[in-house]
């Protein structure tokens, strides 16, 4: 009996269980975007040939079919896919002639860099503004603070975008994505300049929800006993803010955080094409017009990799905040 | 005589908007080194009373009107800062659910030593005062109780942490709030006898709010009864219980079990339900239920007449007259 317990101990244990998780979502998503490609109109050949596939002989393409490895059962491309993906082979972009993990090199530090600058920007702005609007819940500040909130939410990423390239571009004559992509380490002050508003149109999606998780998870918290407990024993007030309720309120916030670096991934998609970024989302927005099957089925793994790590993190965070979540 | 160390008058508490009296003229002293008891119903606003005194009252009800001086000092007019200076150091508190009453994700030991930090500077010997008051209060294993998270407590502990909090601080006043009541019965019993000794050692000042008056008949020395946001009854414990004068104090302890009755009585009990305290008008609060009521009862509301020994409330009060 013992042995068995211990045995069903193991295997339901959180590591094992989140692996599981991992392990079929990851799974899901290769099955997923593997199909989905494949629903879509046109293929390989008409993304290549464009409307000129119109005059090639039946023979050239079955041979073109067979060339790009399209003519095989769909379960069969499915395995050698993701058979090579596994070994490190990620495909080769036809178009360009590289392979998709050289591309991927260069382009996912600017996705991550985008990223990184958006969610710090997004938490900051939705923390700060939340705590600011929760102050005093009805007053003007608050009502400033929730109009914020709502109209971030309602404001589309890719019209922020194009309203911030139009107007610096054409009134300030100020357009630092026209030149060429810089990174961080080649000129950092470029780099500065080419992800200041793509950082900050992503950030502003990323801090409505979390302004609006901050604001009610205060609300909720700052009516709790122990708070009441911390200004008894006369803790000043901006401690009881920080240590006492902002503590207790980060949960909610660090979840919505993480749901959120997910929607930024995909917001990053457009806002790099906008702005002219070589990133992931230029990278496979391209490959989708193209219909480099490859080149799109490894990024598109790659970002659910990226997805699937922040959730790890997001969980890592949890039992560093809250002692009650067992590890 | 002495002066009074802490003395509520004509306290009167009401919600902001909307307005609804909670409380309604209350009025009562508490010496230096003595043990008053506050007994009533749900409701009866014993709670909002005492929480008025370091301004704790939840969003959306405050104080209208009267004065709560504390050694000669009125603390309506003090400025939250110097309110905070009060809190914790000259007054300190007990609550009654120390399942939420403690920071979940903050170390015992760092929510104590933050009872400390708040009035004075911190040293070495600051921590070692959070290890004596939390031995004091029996806590087994100071050192790992210090690193202890809250969740890993049980109930009793966790009120015994909050009581080590209070005394921490070395108050003149301890104020607790029904810190017996989600507790089991057997560890009521410890928690009370802990207070008890903390309180004859100390000398201390204690103001204990309770429904039950089986609890505090032998804690307090003296007793306050409240009945829909008024003070109906005070007087000396032995005074209260041998000889009630409102009709309201005597239901309530007819309607008490006693484990001497030979003959197994029925409890009595109030017939009616508590009256709100803000549908109260021109009238004595109680008058609905009263077995005594007259036609004056509804035509005014009565005073709080007497000495501190034996105070009432009620035009046509029972019992012998002192």
């Amino acid at each position: 009996m013992q042995g068995i317990t211990r045995l069903q101990r193991a295997l339901f244990s959180p590591f094992v269980t989140k692996t599981f998780s991992i392990f079929t979502t990851l799974l899901g998503i290769s099955v997923f975007v593997f199909i989905v490609l494949r629903i879509i109109p046109g293929n390989t050949i008409t993304g290549s040939f464009g409307i000129e596939t119109g005059v090639l002989t039946p023979q050239q393409i079955s041979e073109l079919r067979h060339y790009y490895g399209i003519d095989q059962s769909l379960i069969m491309q499915y395995v050698s896919w993701i058979k090579s993906f596994l070994s490190g082979q990620l495909g080769y972009s036809f178009s360009t002639g590289v392979s998709v993990l050289k591309l991927t090199k260069s382009a996912l530090p600017v996705t991550i860099e985008l990223a990184l600058i958006g969610t710090i920007l997004g938490v900051i702005m939705g923390i700060a503004v939340g705590m600011f609007s929760a102050r005093k819940p009805g007053s003007f500040r608050d009502f400033a603070g929730q109009l914020f909130g709502l109209l971030a939410l309602a404001i589309p990423g890719f019209v922020l975008s194009t309203g911030i390239v139009t107007v610096m571009a054409n009134v300030f004559h100020y357009f630092p994505n026209g030149f060429e992509y810089m990174t961080p380490w080649e000129n950092p002050w470029m780099n500065f300049q080419q992800m200041m508003f793509p950082g900050l149109v992503l950030g502003i999606a990323v801090a409505a929800p979390v302004m609006r998780t901050t604001r009610s998870a205060l609300l909720e918290t700052v009516d709790k006993d122990f708070v009441r407990t911390a200004h008894g024993k006369g803790v000043p007030p901006r401690k009881v803010a920080l240590k006492h309720v902002l503590r207790n309120s980060l949960i909610p916030i660090v979840t919505m955080t993480g749901i959120q670096f997910g929607y930024l991934l995909g917001g990053a998609v457009i806002v790099e094409k906008i702005f002219a970024l070589p990133g992931m989302g230029r990278q496979v927005l391209d490959a989708i017009t193209k219909r480099e099957y490859a080149t799109v089925q490894s990024t598109v793994m790659i970002f659910a990799i990226l997805f699937v790590s922040v959730n790890v993190l997001t969980d890592l965070i949890y039992r560093k905040i809250d002692p009650r979540i067992k590890k | 005589m002495t002066s009074p160390l802490l003395s509520v008058k004509s306290l009167g508490i009401s919600t902001v908007q909307d307005p609804k009296i909670l409380v309604k003229d209350v009025s009562f002293d508490i010496y230096p080194g003595e043990a008053v008891g506050i007994v009533g119903e749900s409701g009866s606003g014993k709670t909002l009373s005492v929480l008025s005194i370091l301004n704790l009252l939840p969003r959306g009800v405050h104080v209208i009107e009267g004065c709560i001086t504390y050694k000669g000092d009125d603390l309506t007019t003090f400025s939250p800062e110097q309110m905070r200076g009060i809190r914790g150091k000259d007054i300190a508190m007990v609550y009654q659910d120390p399942m939420t009453a403690l920071n979940p994700v903050m170390k015992i030991g760092k929510q104590l030593l933050e009872a400390i930090e708040s009035h004075e500077k911190v040293d070495v010997r600051s921590e070692q005062r959070v290890r004596d008051a939390l031995g004091e209060v029996g806590i087994p294993d100071v050192d790992r109780a210090i690193k202890s998270y809250p969740h890993e407590f049980s109930g009793g502990m966790r009120q015994r942490v909050m009581i080590a909090m209070a005394l921490l601080m070395s108050p003149q006043l301890l104020i607790a709030d029904e810190p017996t009541t989600a507790l089991d019965v057997t560890i009521q019993q410890q928690i009370l006898s802990l207070v008890a000794e903390q309180r004859r050692k100390r000398n201390m000042s204690m103001l204990w709010i309770t429904h039950d008056l089986g609890v505090v008949a032998n804690l307090v020395d003296r007793l306050i009864v409240m009945y829909a946001g008024r003070i109906v009854e005070s007087g000396t414990v032995k005074e209260i219980f041998t000889n009630p004068q409102h009709p309201y104090t005597a239901g309530l302890l007819s309607s008490l079990p006693t484990t001497s009755d030979p003959e197994r009585k029925r409890l009595t009990s109030i017939a009616g339900v508590p009256q709100k305290p803000w549908l109260v008008g021109d009238s004595c609060s109680f008058a609905p239920r009263c077995f005594k009521v007259k036609a004056d009862c509804l035509e005014s509301a009565p005073r709080l007449e007497g000495t501190l020994e034996k105070s009432v409330s009620c035009f046509h009060a029972i019992g012998v007259k002192p």
